[in-house]
C-alpha cells in the first residue's frame, strides 16, 4: 500500500456520461494530487459541469455515467450505489457552486446549511455542532460568525454568502473540493478575495478541481489546466504550458478571445472558414486622443442626479454625474453592480427624466424635451442590452423585428420594408439572410445579440448605448461580438457608450473610461492612462483586483 | 372563478414569456387525458346543440310507476321521483348549465377586462383606485357576492348568472392588470420606445396581443368554476328552480331522496365534475400549445 | 447600498408597511359597508313590509309608518348612511327584521361555530395538499400524472355534491358518521372533509408548482452534495418552498371556506353564519345579511393582514425585493 500522501485524491479514467442516447462526455480522464489545483476550462456546452457533477455521482436526471476507474481517496466508486455516494459526498468531496444566493436555501439560516453535513456524517451533539459552525465561519473570514450563522443567504452580502457556501462545503474538511464557477456571479473585488480563500484552502492540503470559463481566474489559481470542448479534453498541461504555449488551435482561440490586454482595435478572433466573417484588422490602434476643447460632445450628461422612491425612503441611484461621449469614440463606463450604470444608460436614452441636471444630444436639449418632440430624434441614439432575447417581442420573427426597426426610422408613413433591406442588415452583422424567418428563441446567444445590433443599426444612429452587451456570452462569442462592434464603429463613425462591470472588456474597447461607484463618477480619463496609473483609490483597487491573464 | 386557477394561468402566462432556456421541465398529464377531455367536451357541445341525438327518452316524460329505479340498461342513470329518465334530463340540462357557465364567464371576463385595462393604463391614481375597488370586491369571497346580488334582485337563473359573473370579475381583473403591468415594464416595450415608436402604437402592437392571449385560456379554465358556483346557487334554491333540468336544480331535488335514490344526486354531480375537469384540461392543453411545448 | 437609502431605518420601514396594511384594511371595511348599504337600498319592495313579515303580510298603513319611524327608514338616505356608520363604530348592527333580535348577538353566537369549521378545514386542506404534492412531485411521470389528476378532480368537486356523496357512503351506507351535526366531534368530520378536499386540490396545484421550481434550484444540488438524501431534501428544504404559497393564499382560502360554509352548514344543518346568511337572503332580512357580510369581510381582511405579515417573516426575499430595486 503506497503512502497515502502520494496517492492521488481523485483518479478518473475514461469517464463517459450520457443522457438517454446522447453522450455528452466522451472519455475524460484526470487526476488530482493533494494540495494541487486542477482546472477544467471550457465554454457552455463543453460538458465541464456535467463532468464535475459526475464525480459526485450527481450527473443529473436520466444520466448514465461509466468510467474505467473512478477513485476518490483511493476508493473505487465506479459502480457505487446512491447510499455509498451519500457517504462520500460532503465528507470526502465538497462542492461549491456559483451564486450563493440560489446555491444556499434562501429560506434557511446559513448556519443550518453548514450544520447539515455535520449532522449527517458525524455524531456530534448540537452544542458541539454549533461551535463547529462558528469555527468554520471564522475560518473562511466571516466577521461575527455567530450573527452570520443566524442569517439567511439573502441577508448577507455577495462576498459573505459565498464564504458561507464555502464553509458548508469544507465543513468536514474533505480532501477534495470541487468549485464550479465559484466567482462568476461576484464583483471583481469580492472575486479576488474568494480566490484568495480558495488558494488558502488549497495550501492546507486540499485538492481543488476548479471549473470555469474564465481563463484569467483559472490562470491565477490552477497548477494544471485541462481545456474541454464538446465533451472531450482537447489539451492539458501545467498552467504555464497551456496559457503560455498552447498547442491546440481551440486553446489559442480561447486565449486570444480574452479582451483584457489586447490593444484597442486588434481583433480578438480570426475568421473561421465556414462561419460568419469578421474582418481581421492589420494593426493595433492606440486610444483615440480626443481633443475635447475642439469637438463638442455628441451626448453629454451634465450634473445629473436620479433617485427612486422605495419602501423606506429614497434611493439615490445616480448622484451628480457628468459624462461626455464624442463622435466616433467609445466611452467605457465601468463599475460594480449597484453603482448606477444602468440608470445612467436609461437617462442617456431619455427613458427616464433626471431629478436634477441635463442631458443634451449634440448640444441640443434631450432630457428637457417632451416625449413628443423627442421621438423623431430617437433614431439618432440606439441601444443593445445584456439579455437580447427579452428585448424582442416573444411572438415576432427576426424579419418582423428588423422591418419594424427600419419602419420606425422613417417617420411619417410606414413604407413597406423589402426583404432586401432586412437581408442587408443581417449581412452587416454577419448573419445569413435565412435567419430572418426564424424566431429569436431558436437562435443562439451570439446570434440574438447580432440581431439586436442589426435592429439598433437600422436607423443609422450616431451613438449606441451598450449596457453589458457581452456579459452573458461565452468568451469566444463575446470576442466575435466585440470585434463586430469595433468594426461597425469604424465603418460608420459610431460613438459607443459601453457599460460593463468587466474591466478587461472595457480595457479593450474603450478610448476613454469613466469609473462609477455608488452612483458617482470617481474618475474619468483616457483608457490607457487610467488603467496604467489610476488616480482614484477605488479605480486602483478595481484594477488590482481584476484577474489578468498572464500571456506569453 | 377560483383565484388559484387564475394564478395557475398567470404562471402559465409568465412562462409563455420566458425564454426556452429558463423554462422549467413540466411533467404533464399524458396525452390520453387531453383526448378524453376533448371527447367529453364534444359530448357536451352536442348535448347543447342537439340534445335529441343523445337522449334515450323524453326528459319530461313522467312515469310514476317507474319512479326511483336504480341505474339499469333501460335507464342509464336511473329515474327520479317522477319516473323521469335522469340521463336524458342530464343531457337536456346541459344547454342550460353550459349557457349559465359561459355567460357568467363572459360577464366576469368583460368586466374584469375593463377594470384591468383601466388599472393597467389609467395612470397611478386610477390604478390605485381600481386596485382598492377590486380588493373590496374580493372581500366578498365567491358565493357571498353572488348572494348579495341575489338578495337585491331575487332568485332565478338570470340573477344567478349575473351574480356569478360579477363575483368572478375581480379575479380576472387582477390577473389582467398584472399582465398589463408586467408587459408594460418589459424590456421589449422599452426597446420599442427606444426605437421611437409612439405610445399608442406600442400598446396596440405589443402590449395588447401579449397580454390578451392568455386571457382566452383563462376563460376556458373559468367556465368550469362558473358552472360549479351557478349550480351551487341552484342547489340552494336561488338559481334555476326545479323542474328545470339544470344540474344544480336536479341535485337540489335529489337531496331529499338521498337515502333511497343516490343516483339522483351522483350523476348530475358527475356531469358538473366532468365538465370542470375537461374544460380545465383542455384549457391547459391550449396554454401549452400556445407556449410551444407540445 | 444601504447608505444611499434615506428615510427611516429598518423598523421605520416595517412600521410604515404595517400602517399601510392596517389603513388599507380599514378602508376596505368602510368600502364594504358603504357598498352593502347602497346595494341593499336597491332592493325592490318596501323594507318596512319585509320587517313586518314580508310582502305577503297584510300590514296596516299605521304599522308600516310605525316601523318606518322605528327603523329610521323615513329619513333621507345620507342621514341613514351616516347613522349606520355611526352604529357600526359602536358595534351595533341593528336588529334582525325576521327574528327581532339584535344582529350582533345573533351573529356572535354563530361565528364561533363557523370559524371552527373553517379553520379545521383549512388545516386539513393544508396537510392534505402538502402531503400530496410532496409525495407525487418529481418522482416520475406516472406519479406526477396521478398527483395532478387527483388535484384536478378534487378541485372540481362541488361541495354540495361531495357532501351528498360522503353522506351516502359514510352515513347511510356504512353508518360510521352522522349525517347532520350532533354537537359532537364526529358530527364535524364530514363537514370538515367536504370543505377540505376541494381546497386541498387547489392548494396542491399551487404547491406543486412551487415545489417543482424549488427542486430545480441549485441549493438542492448543494444539499445533496453535502450528503443529504432525496427524502431529506424534500423534508428539510423544498417543503418550505412548497408551503410558501399556501401561506400567502390562506387569506383567500379562508374566504373561500366561508363561502363554502354556506353550503355545508345548510346540508349538515350546522348552526353557523353560512346557514344564517342563507336564511336571511331567502327572507330578505337585510340587517342580518349586512351583518354577516360585514363580519365575513372583517374576518377576511384580518386574515389577509395576518398572512401578509406571516409571508414576510417566512420569506425574506420579499423584503429584499423592495430593497434591490433601483
Amino acid at each position: 500500500m503506497s503512502d497515502p500522501h502520494d496517492a492521488p485524491l481523485l483518479e478518473v479514467t475514461d469517464l463517459r456520461v450520457a443522457f438517454g442516447d446522447t453522450e455528452v462526455v466522451h472519455g475524460v480522464s484526470l487526476r488530482i494530487a493533494p494540495g494541487e489545483c486542477v482546472a477544467i476550462v471550457g465554454e457552455s456546452g463543453s460538458g465541464k459541469s456535467v463532468t464535475a457533477r459526475a464525480l459526485l455521482g450527481m450527473a443529473g436526471r436520466g444520466s448514465r455515467a461509466e468510467s474505467g476507474t473512478l477513485r476518490i481517496g483511493g476508493r473505487e466508486l465506479g459502480n457505487a450505489g446512491e447510499r455509498e455516494w451519500r457517504r462520500i459526498r460532503g465528507r470526502d468531496v465538497g462542492l461549491i457552486l456559483q451564486d450563493a444566493l440560489v446555491s444556499l436555501d434562501p429560506l434557511r439560516p446559513v448556519g443550518r446549511e453548514i450544520d447539515d453535513p455535520l449532522r449527517i456524517h458525524e455524531r456530534m451533539s448540537q452544542p458541539e455542532r454549533r461551535a463547529r459552525v462558528h469555527e468554520l465561519l471564522a475560518s473562511v473570514g466571516m466577521p461575527d460568525p455567530a450573527f452570520a450563522a443566524r442569517r439567511r443567504s439573502g441577508e448577507l452580502s455577495g462576498g459573505l454568502r459565498q464564504r458561507a457556501l464555502i464553509a458548508a462545503a469544507i465543513a468536514l474538511d474533505p480532501p477534495l473540493l470541487i468549485a464550479d464557477e465559484p466567482t462568476t456571479a461576484l464583483d471583481a473585488t469580492v472575486q479576488a478575495r474568494i480566490l484568495t480563500l480558495i488558494a488558502e484552502i488549497r495550501s492546507r492540503g486540499t485538492g481543488v478541481l476548479l471549473i470555469s470559463h474564465d481563463l484569467a481566474v483559472v490562470g491565477q489559481l490552477a497548477d494544471r489546466i485541462l481545456v474541454m470542448r464538446g465533451g472531450v479534453i482537447v489539451e492539458s498541461g501545467t498552467a504555464a504550458e497551456v496559457l503560455g504555449s498552447p498547442r491546440e488551435p481551440y486553446t489559442r482561440q480561447l486565449i486570444a478571445a480574452v479582451p483584457s490586454d489586447v490593444p484597442r482595435g486588434v481583433a480578438l478572433t480570426r475568421p473561421e472558414p465556414t462561419g460568419p466573417t469578421v474582418a481581421v484588422l492589420p494593426e493595433a490602434r492606440r486610444s483615440r486622443e480626443v481633443d475635447t476643447t475642439r469637438e463638442p460632445a455628441l451626448l453629454a450628461l451634465d450634473h445629473v442626479s436620479k433617485s427612486f422612491a422605495v419602501p423606506g425612503g429614497r434611493f439615490t441611484a445616480v448622484d451628480d454625474v457628468s459624462l461626455e461621449v464624442h463622435r466616433g469614440e467609445t466611452l467605457g463606463l465601468v463599475g460594480e453592480s449597484g453603482s448606477g450604470k444602468t440608470t445612467v444608460a436609461r437617462l442617456a436614452l431619455g427613458l427616464t427624466a433626471p431629478d436634477a441636471g441635463d442631458v443634451t444630444l449634440d448640444g441640443a436639449p434631450w432630457s428637457r424635451l417632451d416625449e413628443h418632440a423627442r421621438r423623431p430624434q430617437r433614431r439618432r441614439i440606439g441601444a443593445i442590452y445584456q439579455d437580447a432575447l427579452s428585448s424582442f417581442d416573444p411572438r415576432w420573427t427576426v424579419e418582423r423585428i428588423l422591418a419594424d426597426a427600419v419602419g420606425a426610422a422613417t417617420p411619417g408613413h410606414t413604407p413597406t420594408v423589402s426583404n432586401h433591406e432586412v437581408a442587408a442588415l443581417l449581412e452587416q452583422v454577419g448573419l445569413e439572410a435565412s435567419v430572418a424567418r426564424r424566431r429569436p428563441l431558436t437562435l443562439s446567444g451570439g446570434q440574438r445579440q447580432r440581431v439586436a445590433i442589426a435592429r439598433a443599426l437600422a436607423a443609422a444612429p450616431e451613438i449606441l448605448i451598450c449596457d453589458e452587451p457581452v456579459s452573458a456570452l461565452d468568451v469566444t462569442i463575446q470576442a466575435q461580438i466585440l470585434d463586430l462592434l469595433d468594426d461597425l464603429q469604424r465603418q460608420r463613425g459610431l460613438a459607443l457608450l459601453f457599460i460593463s462591470h468587466d474591466l478587461g472588456v472595457v480595457r479593450h474597447m474603450a478610448d476613454r473610461v469613466a469609473v462609477m461607484q455608488a452612483g458617482r463618477v470617481v474618475e474619468t480619463g483616457a483608457a490607457d492612462r487610467l488603467f496604467a496609473e489610476p488616480a482614484h483609490p477605488y479605480t486602483a483597487r478595481l484594477v488590482a483586483d481584476a484577474p489578468r491573464l498572464a500571456r506569453a | 372563478m377560483s383565484e388559484l386557477e387564475l394564478r395557475q394561468t398567470t404562471i402559465d402566462a409568465e412562462i409563455a414569456h420566458a425564454p426556452a432556456a429558463r423554462r422549467r421541465q413540466r411533467l404533464r398529464l399524458p396525452r390520453v387525458g387531453t383526448i378524453l377531455a376533448g371527447a367529453f367536451v364534444v359530448f357536451l357541445l352536442v348535448a347543447t346543440a342537439f340534445p335529441v341525438l343523445l337522449e334515450t327518452q323524453d326528459p319530461n316524460q313522467i312515469a310514476p310507476s317507474e319512479a326511483f329505479e336504480a341505474p339499469s340498461l333501460a335507464h342509464w342513470f336511473g329515474t327520479d321521483e317522477s319516473g323521469r329518465d335522469i340521463y336524458s334530463r342530464v343531457v337536456e340540462g346541459t344547454s342550460t348549465s353550459l349557457l349559465i357557465g359561459v355567460t357568467a364567464t363572459v360577464i366576469g371576463l368583460a368586466l374584469g377586462l375593463v377594470l384591468g385595462v383601466l388599472a393597467g393604463f389609467g395612470g397611478r391614481f386610477v390604478d390605485y383606485g381600481v386596485n382598492r375597488l377590486v380588493e373590496v370586491l374580493f372581500a366578498f369571497p365567491g358565493l357571498l357576492l353572488a348572494l348579495l346580488v341575489i338578495v337585491v334582485y331575487g332568485p332565478g337563473p338570470v340573477t344567478a348568472t349575473i351574480a356569478v359573473g360579477l363575483s368572478t370579475a375581480p379575479g380576472y381583473a387582477r390577473i389582467i392588470r398584472g399582465q398589463f403591468v408586467a408587459i408594460r415594464s418589459s424590456q421589449y416595450v422599452e426597446a420599442a420606445r427606444v426605437l421611437g415608436h409612439a405610445r399608442g402604437r406600442i400598446i396596440v402592437r405589443h402590449v395588447l396581443p401579449n397580454a390578451l392571449i392568455p386571457i382566452f385560456v383563462l376563460a376556458t379554465l373559468g367556465i368550469g368554476q362558473a358552472i360549479v358556483w351557478a349550480s351551487a346557487l341552484s342547489y340552494l334554491g336561488l338559481g334555476a328552480q326545479p323542474p328545470a333540468p339544470e344540474w344544480g336544480a336536479m341535485l337540489a331535488a335529489g337531496r331529499t331522496y338521498l337515502s333511497v335514490a343516490w343516483w339522483m344526486t351522483v350523476f348530475p354531480g358527475l356531469m358538473i365534475v366532468g365538465t370542470t375537469i375537461s374544460t380545465t384540461v383542455l384549457g391547459r392543453a391550449l396554454a401549452r400549445r400556445g407556449r410551444g411545448d407540445a | 447600498m444601504a447608505h444611499r437609502l434615506s428615510g427611516g431605518g429598518r423598523s421605520g420601514r416595517t412600521l410604515r408597511h404595517l400602517g399601510l396594511l392596517v389603513g388599507g384594511a380599514v378602508f376596505v371595511m368602510w368600502a364594504v359597508a358603504t357598498l352593502t348599504f347602497f346595494a341593499i337600498r336597491l332592493i325592490p319592495g318596501d323594507p318596512a313590509q319585509a320587517i313586518l313579515g314580508g310582502p305577503g303580510s297584510q300590514a296596516s298603513q299605521e304599522a308600516l309608518d310605525q316601523v318606518r319611524r322605528d327603523y329610521g327608514l323615513d329619513q333621507p338616505l345620507l342621514v341613514q348612511y351616516f347613522a349606520m356608520l355611526g352604529r357600526l363604530l359602536t358595534g351595533d348592527l341593528g336588529d334582525s327584521y325576521a327574528l327581532k333580535v339584535p344582529v350582533a348577538d345573533l351573529l356572535g353566537a354563530q361565528i364561533g361555530g363557523t370559524l371552527l369549521l373553517a379553520l379545521l378545514s383549512l388545516a386539513l386542506a393544508w396537510v392534505l395538499a402538502l402531503a400530496l404534492s410532496l409525495v407525487s412531485t418529481g418522482r416520475g411521470r406516472i406519479a406526477t400524472a396521478v398527483g395532478e389528476g387527483v388535484e384536478l378532480t378534487a378541485a372540481a368537486l362541488p361541495q354540495f355534491w361531495l357532501a351528498a356523496v360522503l353522506i351516502a357512503i359514510f352515513s347511510t351506507g356504512l353508518g360510521w358518521l352522522p349525517p347532520v351535526a350532533t354537537g359532537t366531534p364526529s358530527g364535524l368530520v364530514l363537514p370538515v372533509v367536504t370543505l377540505a378536499i376541494p381546497l386541498a386540490g387547489f392548494l396542491a396545484q399551487v404547491m406543486r408548482e412551487s415545489l417543482l421550481e424549488a427542486m430545480a434550484q441549485p441549493f438542492v444540488i448543494s444539499a445533496r452534495a453535502r450528503g443529504e438524501s432525496a427524502v431529506g431534501v424534500r423534508l428539510r428544504h423544498t417543503i418550505r418552498h412548497a408551503a410558501l404559497p399556501g401561506i400567502s393564499l390562506s387569506g383567500w382560502a379562508l374566504g373561500w371556506l366561508l363561502s363554502g360554509a354556506v353550503v355545508v352548514e345548510t346540508i349538515f344543518a350546522i348552526p353557523g353564519l353560512g346557514r344564517t346568511l342563507l336564511q336571511a337572503v331567502t327572507l330578505r332580512d337585510i340587517p342580518v345579511v349586512t351583518g354577516v357580510v360585514l363580519l365575513i369581510a372583517l374576518v377576511y381582511v384580518l386574515m389577509t393582514v395576518l398572512t401578509d405579515v406571516a409571508s414576510r417573516i417566512a420569506d425574506p426575499r420579499l423584503r429584499q425585493e423592495a430593497e434591490a430595486q433601483r
